[in-house]
């Protein structure tokens, strides 16, 4: 404001002393229309502030509907029984089970698939067409609606391979679903490594193929996992490609083989959410599970931030 | 002497497999594993396209185009109307909540904030994102519809006004995170430019760095677009699966991501009504897919180097 009002005063002078001529720049109007200029933009700055402050009050208020309604419900029983008819009875234990076995095929599934696209999109393939192609249909894939690849699950790999909706089917889904995350990460973790590391392993007399196992990944590795880590979280909360698969509404048993048909922690969210409408205490089991979720997808994200943090190199 | 040929027969060979020279098989694998991506994708179409197939030689094209949806009845209809009606509105809602809020957030952040708030605030925001989109669903029809019952009356239970504002809320991140992308990537030189004749802050952003970053502005909110119409638990939960050809944001709706979802956790067999879902999905797909690639290439024509 002062700096304004500084060359305002000049130019009132200035206005002053050409006197008897004709101005167009009247002191008094520009300077109210600065004022007024200077106004907007202040409540612009506040009213744009606000609109932060919005969509981070839904989010409070999500996490507090959702806490409140699931205190009270979430205890050791909830944590260690099987699922049950009964709204007291209810625990999620095989719900668990489930989500840990489906994150466990994904996991490396993912891991392989994607590093190894990573790898031969940086270090092998020559720069030009195929690369160009590849990451074209990766990043086409990646806006790809989750629900169509449920539907290509349960074609090709529930009906088509004969897996069904078990863990399996739901795993390959969910690893095809998180391909292109983990691929971008994984080449941008490449991407970073500096040439000279690798021109010295060159020099030593290494060969390709050892100087990406032993120099290029040990140093990616980082970025990768962070990337994987965080492909992880989105799998383990996605949830149409697995009700799309034909997860039955209510089982009873824990999955203990890979090809048995389980349930898993967002899919369960959505029966007793749906349920609610019949039995009100489901919608607190609901709350209950989502807490459950967002602690472990809490703990993932803060396991990749520190990986991040702690190996983060600089070249 | 014997010791060092043996080193060198070692240097090829992976691990034991001394009769596998790694140096040419590891681009060769390496190859195989990139096309997984590629097959996905063809997988995705021949699939649609296989079973869309079986769905059209039983149901006149003609038919789709018609607003009565009764997949189940004894004479089943297959009208697809009221499902693009619905994904339209709903998408439409979140289109309202998610590029005001999505736009000034980012306008805020890139233009106004100093870079020790965005450090703070950015992840922030950026943590919408990461919450399932089933958390969503559970938060519209337990809190925001029994909430605006009171403000609306005739409200229905299940509605694709409160589907669609928390769809909005939910992409907020994605619009802001974009187009801040965009805005941060316009050079100081052109603010600084701006300044210097004596802009303000808001006149710097809106005759400067919009225009500047414009491109990238309105492939965030394609993208979004694009983010709307493909999004299942939201609506599934909270819109319900009445299949009426309406426009009422009061009244239930399902989206064609709600009917995929609707009939495939349903015991249906395989009829019609099954490979209806294929039909279904194909112009989901091709929905979605088109706006993925108008987002591309608005990037890319109109893209300015600085």
């Amino acid at each position: 404001m002062k700096n304004t009002s500084y060359i305002y005063n000049e130019k009132k002078q200035e206005s002053q002393e050409i006197g008897s001529m004709k101005t167009y720049i009247n002191a008094e109007t520009s300077r109210r229309r600065m004022k007024k200029r200077i106004f907007i933009d202040k409540a612009a700055r506040i009213l744009f502030s606000f609109t932060i402050v919005f969509a981070l009050f839904v989010l409070g208020l999500l996490l507090y509907r959702v806490i409140s309604e699931s205190i009270g419900w979430i205890d050791l029983q909830f944590l260690t029984s099987r699922l049950s008819i009964s709204a007291e009875k209810a625990g999620i234990k095989g719900v668990i089970i489930g989500s840990i076995m489906l994150i466990s095929i994904v996991a490396p599934v993912t891991l392989f698939l994607g590093v190894g696209t990573a790898i031969y999109m940086e270090e092998y393939s020559k720069k030009g067409r195929i690369q160009s192609l590849i990451n074209t249909n990766i990043a086409n894939l990646s806006g790809v609606p989750s629900v169509i690849f449920g539907i290509l699950g349960l074609t090709v790999f529930g009906r088509l391979f004969n897996l069904g909706s078990s863990i399996l089917a739901g795993g390959l889904t969910m690893s095809l679903l998180v391909l292109p995350i983990v691929v971008v990460a994984s080449q941008e973790a490449l991407r970073a490594v500096p040439n000279y590391l690798r021109e010295a392993s060159y020099a030593l007399g290494a060969t390709k193929w050892t100087t990406v196992r032993r120099i290029v990944l040990p140093t990616a590795m980082p970025g990768i996992m962070t990337g994987s880590i965080l492909s992880l979280s989105r799998a383990i909360g996605e949830t149409a490609p697995l009700v799309v698969l034909g997860i039955p509404t209510l089982i009873l048993s824990t999955p203990a083989k890979l090809t048995d048909d389980f349930t898993a922690l967002p899919i369960q969210i959505y029966y007793w959410t749906l349920d609610a409408v019949l039995t009100k205490e489901y919608a607190n089991l609901a709350a209950a599970t989502i807490v459950v979720l967002l602690i472990l997808l809490f703990v993932m994200n803060s396991i990749a931030i520190l990986i991040r943090n702690k190996f983060q190199r600089r070249y | 002497m014997s010791n060092f040929i043996n080193r060198k027969q070692n240097i090829k060979g992976i691990g034991g497999l001394k009769f596998i020279d790694s140096e040419k098989a590891v681009p060769i694998i390496l190859m195989l594993i990139a096309s997984v991506s590629i097959l996905t994708s063809i997988g995705i179409v021949l699939t649609l396209l296989v079973d869309a197939s079986h769905f059209f030689r039983e149901v006149p094209f003609r038919e789709i185009f018609s607003t009565k949806l009764a997949p189940l009845k004894e004479n089943p209809s297959f009208g697809f109307l009221p499902l693009i009606a619905g994904t339209f509105v709903t998408s439409a809602i979140a289109m309202v909540v998610a590029i005001p809020i999505g736009l000034t957030a980012a306008m805020y952040l890139s233009e106004f904030s100093s870079p020790s708030r965005r450090r703070i605030l950015k992840p922030m925001i950026e943590v919408l994102a990461g919450i399932p989109t089933i958390v969503y669903g559970f938060f519209a029809y337990s809190f925001v519809t029994p909430l605006l019952m009171k403000v609306i009356p005739g409200l229905e239970p299940k509605n694709a006004l409160s589907a669609g504002l928390v769809m909005g809320v939910m992409i907020i991140p994605l619009v802001t995170s974009l187009s801040e992308d965009a805005m941060s990537a316009v050079p100081d030189s052109m603010r600084e430019g701006a300044l210097a004749l004596g802009s303000t802050r808001l006149e710097v952003t809106l005759k400067v760095v919009i225009p500047a970053a414009i491109s990238g502005i309105v492939a965030s909110f394609v993208l979004a677009i694009s983010r709307a119409i493909g999004e299942t638990m939201i609506v599934a939960i909270a819109s319900g699966s009445t299949k009426n050809f309406t426009l009422d944001f009061t009244q239930p709706m399902q989206t064609m991501t709600g009917y995929i979802v609707e009939f495939t956790s349903g015991d249906v067999g395989i009829g019609t009504g099954y490979y209806s879902l294929y039909a279904v999905g194909l112009i989901l797909f091709t929905f979605t897919l088109i706006m993925n690639l108008l987002a591309n290439y608005i990037t890319k024509k109109y893209r300015k180097g600085y």
